[in-house]
């Protein structure tokens, strides 16, 4: 049998940068979208045509500067070969209707170092580098919570509801012997802790800690060979917003998060009824907030009095963070390989502060700073 | 006594796209850009040679009114390299009248909650800062700050 992947794509556009050679007046990320647009161009089609983006480095950064917003992403980087590796993810991509429209991009200012890493190593030239390093920023305490404010302004919502994230959190990790943080909290001891950048003091951000995770995957027809219950992946999403936090969409909801959680639902062919456990990668204590409403389980505004009436602890209404999250089980800088395996303990019915019934699970992960997110949602159930 | 003077701010280097936009700054000003294809010509930020929305490389630049809202921000209480002793000190982004946002500082105010309410009124002050390179050469521009409407800098 040939592979579903024969003879079905085709590349429809292509185009170089409209200079080759030495090209001082050009910083790289405008090499590539001098020839993306070109691309366009030759194709016939629109930036709004294109839902994916595949680029040998960052693809959140060209999806940005070209006004794109993608339902798939590769940023593959293994050296000169990457972009056929492109096409083949692409195939993929599109035989799997994971995307319609698909953009490869490359653009090097590799002689003339034009708003590149630099040989040198600086990076001011960088988007961030201009347009937000020179404000005092100093990492994600200080820009990843930037947008919680209005969150407060458009929502009502309260310094003690985020605290009450933070308290939901410990709840499970107090039964988590593998916890960092295992005390038990109320919100004024959250609201007493040192304050990093208000409204977000210290036991609203993420502990820093060592660690990894890995999994194993086969095809679904395989997973019944092996010792453990299989955990299936039933849907999944991601999405790119921009790479600077000034320059999010709307500060009360994540863009990226809406589409990767839209798409893995589409995908599943479930509801957010059928869901009985939430993994939200929790750098800050204000992405529970955003997710549980931006993956679509509440209305905007609702999500922070929900967790406030500690509707996600042990015993309660819809089980979330059940390791203890970032805010107090572990965070090794990119946590998200942690928040799928506590979804896949849970769904195996072995984790620490085991949810009686779990038999689907959604892993939502973020990237950077608010600029992109992936979203799985997994069960336990062959016949899902 | 001799001093180390450290910059404060890190120095934005300029690419050939935002080029202008520094250019503009070091004479105090601010400038946009606005496509001219779309309909209403919107503004947008931060600069590149051809419209975010439509592609349209028929954009122009223009300058800004400067005037703005504070749209969200945190409260620093610990400051990045440079700005240890200007804690605690407001990054914020701004909501400029054109549109687009950005971010900055938030200066000439007492630095409380209080102070600060979501869609204050703000203008934008000025600035300067210099970048000394490896082989001597002194590049100068200068950052766009924000001050509520009518406080001194």
């Amino acid at each position: 049998m040939s592979s579903p992947l024969r003879m079905a794509s085709a590349i429809v556009g292509a185009a170089e940068t409209e200079e080759l050679g030495v090209i001082p007046d050009k910083s790289a990320t405008q090499l590539h979208a001098d020839a993306a647009i070109r691309a366009m161009e030759d194709a016939g089609i629109k930036n709004t045509d294109i839902d994916a983006v595949l680029t040998a480095g960052s693809p959140t950064q060209i999806a940005e500067y070209l006004g794109i917003h993608p339902t798939y992403v590769d940023g593959t980087s293994i050296g000169g070969c990457s972009f056929m590796l492109h096409v083949a993810h692409a195939a993929a991509a599109l035989v799997t209707k994971r995307c319609n429209v698909a953009l490869i991009t490359h653009g090097q200012s590799g002689r003339s170092r034009v708003g590149e890493g630099g040989r040198f190593g600086g990076v001011s030239s960088s988007p961030s580098g201009q347009f937000e390093d020179p404000y005092g920023t100093w990492g994600a305490p200080s820009r990843f919570t930037l947008p919680f404010v209005r969150h407060m302004q458009d929502y009502g919502t309260t310094e003690e509801q985020l605290a009450s994230v933070a308290v939901a959190q410990r709840r499970w990790a107090e039964k988590n012997p593998r916890a960092m943080m295992r005390d038990p909290i109320d919100i004024q001891d959250v609201l007493d802790s040192r304050t990093i950048c208000w409204p977000f003091h210290l036991l609203e951000c993420c502990l820093v800690t060592d660690g990894g995770g890995a999994l194993i995957m086969v095809a679904a027809e395989r997973a019944n060979d092996f010792p453990k219950k299989p955990v299936y992946v039933a849907g999944m999403g991601e999405s790119v917003e921009m790479t600077m936090i000034s320059q999010m969409h709307d500060f009360t909801s994540s863009r990226a998060f809406v589409t990767s959680g839209r798409e893995a639902f589409k995908m599943a062919e479930i509801s957010h009824s059928d869901v009985d456990h939430i993994m939200i990668y929790d750098a800050f204590a204000h992405l529970p907030i955003f997710a549980m409403e931006d993956l679509g389980f509440m209305k905007k505004g609702e999500a922070a009095p929900w967790f406030a009436e500690m509707k996600s602890v042990p015993g309660g209404e819809l089980p979330v963070n059940t390791n203890g999250g970032g805010l107090s089980y572990t965070h090794t800088g990119m946590y998200g390989m942690f928040a799928i395996q506590e979804s896949v303990r849970q769904l195996r019915g072995e984790a620490a502060a085991q949810v009686d019934g779990v038999n689907v699970s959604v892993a939502h992960g973020v990237g950077g700073m608010f600029f992109a997110a992936g979203t799985l949602i997994l069960t336990n159930d062959a016949t899902a | 006594m001799m001093r180390l003077v450290v910059p404060k701010r890190p120095f934005p280097q300029p690419t050939p796209e935002t080029q202008a936009y520094w250019d503009a700054c070091s004479n105090h000003k601010l400038t946009l850009q606005r496509c001219l294809d779309c309909e209403g010509h919107p503004a947008y930020f931060y600069p590149r040679p051809f419209c975010p929305k439509c592609l349209s490389r028929n954009v122009e630049s223009f300058e800004a009114s400067g005037k703005g809202k504070l749209h969200t921000y945190v409260i620093a209480h610990r400051g990045a390299m440079g700005f240890q002793d200007d804690v605690p000190y407001v990054i914020a982004v701004v909501e400029l009248d054109e549109g687009p946002r950005m971010m900055s500082n938030i200066v000439g105010v007492e630095v409380t909650p209080e102070n600060l309410p979501a869609d204050l009124p703000v203008e934008v002050t000025w600035e300067d800062v210099e970048h000394k390179g490896r082989d001597g050469t002194v590049q100068k521009t200068a950052v766009p700050l924000f001050k509520p409407i009518g406080a001194m800098s």
